[in-house]
């Protein structure tokens, strides 16, 4: 933990074409362990923020109950933020983007706020394509309670009182795919150069994106035994692809090699590229991602990278044929039929 | 009996029998006779008995009276209840395709048959139309027998099938075969038992209370809702539907001015509407008892953190699953005190259809400037049935009360923003809609302890000034609910009553019951929670004071003991709870026992006539 943070800042820092500096981003002091992974999750989305130039108070972040449910506090400080129940921050942030569908809504949970307790509206908020960047810092643990199992803990991964886990696993990516989420990837906190534009990616998704990210509890779930651990992690990461993403506008300078990769153009003309590992694996088709997300699991690795995208995702709004103006700007004339109307039904009612 | 009676239909459920049913109560409403049709439904799509129970009232008593005149009965699973459930005196008319077992006959009720089945068999090839088209030939032998004026019906016919007119034909048919068997074989019409036009409804409407919400929240500027399936609130969330779709379609874009989700559940539901809100937008939810224990912890939240939210709960029978399709006010203290720790909500008691409709407004102002959830507490008798009600009134120069929102211009001018700093000291905060300004007015909402400038503290004197800020609010809130109606202009009695919502139809009724055996009653009708003063005034000036609800538990009496600190010896307690509205003489029953120390005359049921008189047979 992590009590004065220096107020110094290189004059020169750089800016974003905002004008904004990366501390614009930043939020207030972290209160978790020193060295948790969900800090490096909360660097990676001021960071990705950052260089998409994001308007902050353009964002929402909300979150349900738990160690990954407070960082919200940590990052985007000129953001509004909703901590809201255990396992409910699906729903709220349903009712905050009906309500306004201009504003980016970064959601973020847990294992047991969205594996356990939020099982429900997590499932529910994916079916109905709600637009948000949902991450899920996934540590396997109950932290906030002092390390008690959770739902995506691996069978047989030992916890710090050395207990070995005796129930089968929830694996969220894998579930995602199943309810036919729009975008899903994983990562892990300890790998900045795939979270960042991962986060990136998923911002400009329009429709659920769901990051799960490897993110070890280092006061309870980083021991010998630990399916996520700091060094289980590392050593069992299978990347899907090297990942880069290309804001709209943006010249594209990386090369890439012929037949290796992969352009995923968005809707809103930004790019993914992808080099791709595995030549059988196309990320836009479901099947493909079902049988190697399937393939990693049973040689007992981590898939971490972009593992599905449906560039043709038609996200909440769209489905309910909602008004383009934000449904929060609409005013009362336009609302409200007035009088006359009523004397019409009051007619109608005799 | 003239213009004064109940008539009940026993039918089976999913046969069609509701909308030939609500013909025959819309036709004697636009004869000008006052009618209270109550359906008495199963928790069943097709098979399980229901009863459709109508009251005319030339006197304009719409609460619900004990005692059937005149039973239809089509069921013949329930022939026996319906039997027994006649008054001395009164009539059952069945359908006589099947005769009646004779031991089920009674001498004491006149019995007429009439073939309906065979009838329509006779006439109709098409089995499903047989069945819709029986229910026209009882409602065409029961307009000849207490003489409504057949021009009405065909008039209510034609608009209820407009544009098909096979069936307008079919259902004209059927109509007039109910009138002539009737005439043909009994006299027709009953010399008593019958209606005749008058004058006395006004400009009223027929409507439910949940198409009342449903069109107050389109007039209140709701934008979202997000409900979850449950009896008796599912009818509120279709009608909000519908007249959106009507009503709230952008007519240059066609995009809608609304949105609706079905949740996956109540938490879901109510975590939208606080969502919704949170975020600027007038967002509402609608359910019922087990809603509003799985909404609870949502409750708390929206209370603590204080987000405006407002809730339909169309209260029905419980604890648990209770009876779904009964009617009680037993999810009083559920609501008022929803959600762990120290928690109060604001309620509204709508007692008419008209009302629901103002009250819909009402809850979304209060929501907004109070920054509190409002829960509209209907139940099933008002939301479910045809009320009749003084018309809907929309005051074309409302302005919605937005409450204390700071937008950018404002922000401005602020040297600090803090979210929950009582600058007022009213209790109520300025709060910030997401989105407003690029470096002012964001906070962190959370239920967790926060201090003035919304950061988390676990602060003992920090957690005490909010805990005494939202108490300061609630007391600010006393001012800002409807207060309360009293029907007596000044004083006139040591005895007053107290009644809230759909318990003020027979309190009405009993009211004036009493009066003609001698014991006049000041009343007051209670319409919000928290109590204002003039509630604490009116039990003070009383000696004895009754107060009539719908549940086991004395719910209101609980509260207003709790919250006004009354002494509890003063209050006497009316109550019922068997799932059906209360009535005028249950009322008038209990409290003259309590004052006069005896049961009152017992309720004499007129006799008509000698049984058979009017059968030609």
């Amino acid at each position: 933990m992590t009590f004065v943070r220096p107020v110094f800042r290189h004059p020169e820092s750089p800016k974003n074409k905002l004008g904004y500096t990366r501390k614009f981003y930043e939020g207030a002091l972290s209160t978790l362990c020193a060295g948790c992974g969900h800090d490096s999750v909360s660097g990676a989305i001021i960071q990705a923020c950052f260089e998409m130039a994001v308007e902050p108070h353009r964002v929402a972040k909300l979150s349900g109950i738990g160690c990954s449910s407070k960082t919200p506090t940590y990052f985007l400080a000129n953001s509004h933020g909703f901590n809201s129940v255990h396992g409910r921050m699906p729903s709220v942030a349903t009712g905050a983007y009906l309500a306004n569908r201009d504003l980016m809504y970064i959601g973020v949970s847990g294992d047991g706020d969205s594996a356990s307790i939020g099982m429900g509206q997590f499932v529910h908020a994916i079916r109905r394509n709600l637009n948000i960047t949902y991450i899920i810092m996934n540590n396997g643990c109950y932290g906030l309670t002092k390390g008690q199992d959770s739902a995506t803990a691996d069978k047989g991964s030992v916890n710090k009182t050395g207990a070995a886990n005796m129930y089968n696993a929830i694996d969220m990516a894998g579930l995602a795919l199943e309810l036919g989420a729009t975008f899903i990837a994983r990562s892990f906190s300890g790998d900045k150069e795939q979270l960042i534009p991962m986060i990136k990616a998923a911002m400009s998704h329009p429709g659920f994106a769901l990051i799960d990210v490897v993110s070890p509890c280092v006061t309870f779930n980083n021991n010998v035994g630990s399916t996520k651990s700091y060094d289980y992690t590392r050593e069992h990461m299978e990347a899907t692809a090297a990942v880069d993403f290309v804001p709209m506008m943006t010249e594209i300078t990386t090369e890439y090699n012929e037949g290796d990769a992969v352009t995923v153009p968005l809707h809103d003309g930004s790019l993914i590229h992808l080099s791709k590992l595995a030549k059988d694996w196309d990320p836009r088709d479901r099947q493909s991602a079902v049988n190697r997300l399937y393939q990693a699991k049973a040689q007992g690795e981590i898939l971490t990278g972009l593992i599905y995208i449906d560039t043709e995702s038609r996200d909440l709004h769209s489905i309910l044929h909602t008004t383009e103006q934000p449904l929060n700007l609409v005013e009362q004339h336009q609302l409200c039929p007035g009088s006359t109307v009523l004397e019409q039904i009051n007619a109608g009612l005799r | 009996m003239l213009n004064d009676f109940v008539i009940r239909f026993a039918n089976v459920n999913g046969t069609g029998s509701a909308s030939a049913n609500t013909m025959f109560a819309k036709a004697i409403f636009r004869m000008g006779i006052p009618v209270s049709p109550k359906n008495i439904f199963p928790s069943n799509i097709q098979g399980l008995p229901t009863w459709y129970e109508v009251r005319v009232s030339e006197k304009g008593y719409l609460g619900r009276r004990e005692g059937i005149d005149l039973m239809l009965s089509v069921n013949p699973q329930s022939i026996p209840k319906d039997i027994a459930n006649v008054k001395p005196g009164g009539y059952f008319l069945y359908d006589s395709t099947k005769d009646l077992h004779k031991d089920l006959l009674r001498d004491d009720i006149h019995f007429l048959g009439v073939p309906m089945m065979q009838l329509c068999m006779d006439k109709f090839a098409d089995p499903r139309q047989r069945q819709l088209l029986k229910n026209m030939v009882y409602v065409g032998a029961i307009a000849a027998l207490i003489d409504i004026e057949v021009p009405v019906l065909h008039q209510i016919i034609t608009e209820q099938f407009k544009g098909k007119e096979k069936l307008i034909t079919a259902n004209f048919e059927a109509l007039e075969m109910g009138i002539q068997y009737a005439k043909e074989h009994f006299q027709c019409p009953f010399p008593h038992l019958r209606v005749e036009r008058r004058d006395n409804v006004g400009d009223w409407i027929l409507m439910d209370g949940n198409s009342a919400c449903g069109l107050g929240a389109v007039y209140a500027g709701a934008t979202v809702l997000a409900w979850y399936p449950i009896t008796p609130s599912t009818s509120l969330a279709d009608a909000f539907g519908k007249y959106a779709k009507k009503l709230r379609v952008d007519p240059h874009t066609g995009k809608n001015n609304y949105a609706i989700v079905q949740a996956e559940d109540e938490l879901a539901a109510i975590g939208m509407v606080i969502g919704a809100n949170w975020n600027g937008a007038r967002s509402f939810t609608a359910t019922s008892g087990p809603g509003i224990s799985l909404m609870s912890e949502f409750l708390g939240l929206a209370y603590f953190a204080e987000i405006p939210t407002v809730l339909v709960d169309v209260q029905r029978g419980g604890p648990s699953t209770g009876m779904p399709t009964r009617t009680q006010q037993s999810d009083l203290i559920a609501a008022a005190y929803a959600s762990h720790g120290d928690t109060k909500q604001v309620l509204l008691f709508p007692s008419t259809p008209a009302e629901c409709f103002e009250h819909m407004t009402t809850a979304f102002d209060l929501a907004e400037q109070l920054q509190t959830p409002v829960l509209v507490m209907t139940d099933l008798d008002l939301g479910m049935n045809d009320n009749m009600s003084p018309p809907l009134h929309w005051d074309d120069n409302k302005v919605y009360q937005r409450g204390k929102v700071l937008d950018a211009e404002a922000l401005e001018k602020i040297e600090r923003f803090g979210r929950y700093l009582d600058v007022d000291g009213d209790g109520i905060t300025y709060r910030t809609i997401p989105g407003t300004h690029p470096t002012k007015g964001s906070f962190f909402t959370r239920g967790t302890s926060r201090d003035e400038y919304a950061t988390y503290t676990e602060e003992g004197p920090a957690y005490v000034r909010n805990m005494d800020k939202l108490a300061r609010k609630w007391e600010t809130a006393k001012t800002y609910v409807p207060a309360p109606e009293f029907y007596q202009q000044e004083k006139q009695s040591n005895v007053g009553m107290i009644f809230f919502g759909t318990t003020t139809y027979a309190a009405l009724e009993a009211k004036d019951l009493l009066e003609e055996q001698g014991i006049p009653l000041d009343v007051m009708r209670v319409k919000a929670f928290p109590f204002s003063d003039a509630v604490k005034t009116f039990i003070d000036e009383h000696e004895r004071v009754f107060v009539v609800e719908q549940n086991r538990d004395a719910q209101f009496k609980s509260l207003l003991i709790n919250e006004l600190g009354t002494d509890s010896s003063d209050l006497y307690s009316i109550l019922n709870y068997d799932g059906f509205p209360i009535t005028a003489d249950l009322i008038r029953q209990k409290i003259f026992k309590n004052l006069v120390g005896k049961l009152p005359p017992p309720f004499v049921p007129e006799k008509i006539g000698p049984p058979g008189a009017e059968s030609s047979e």
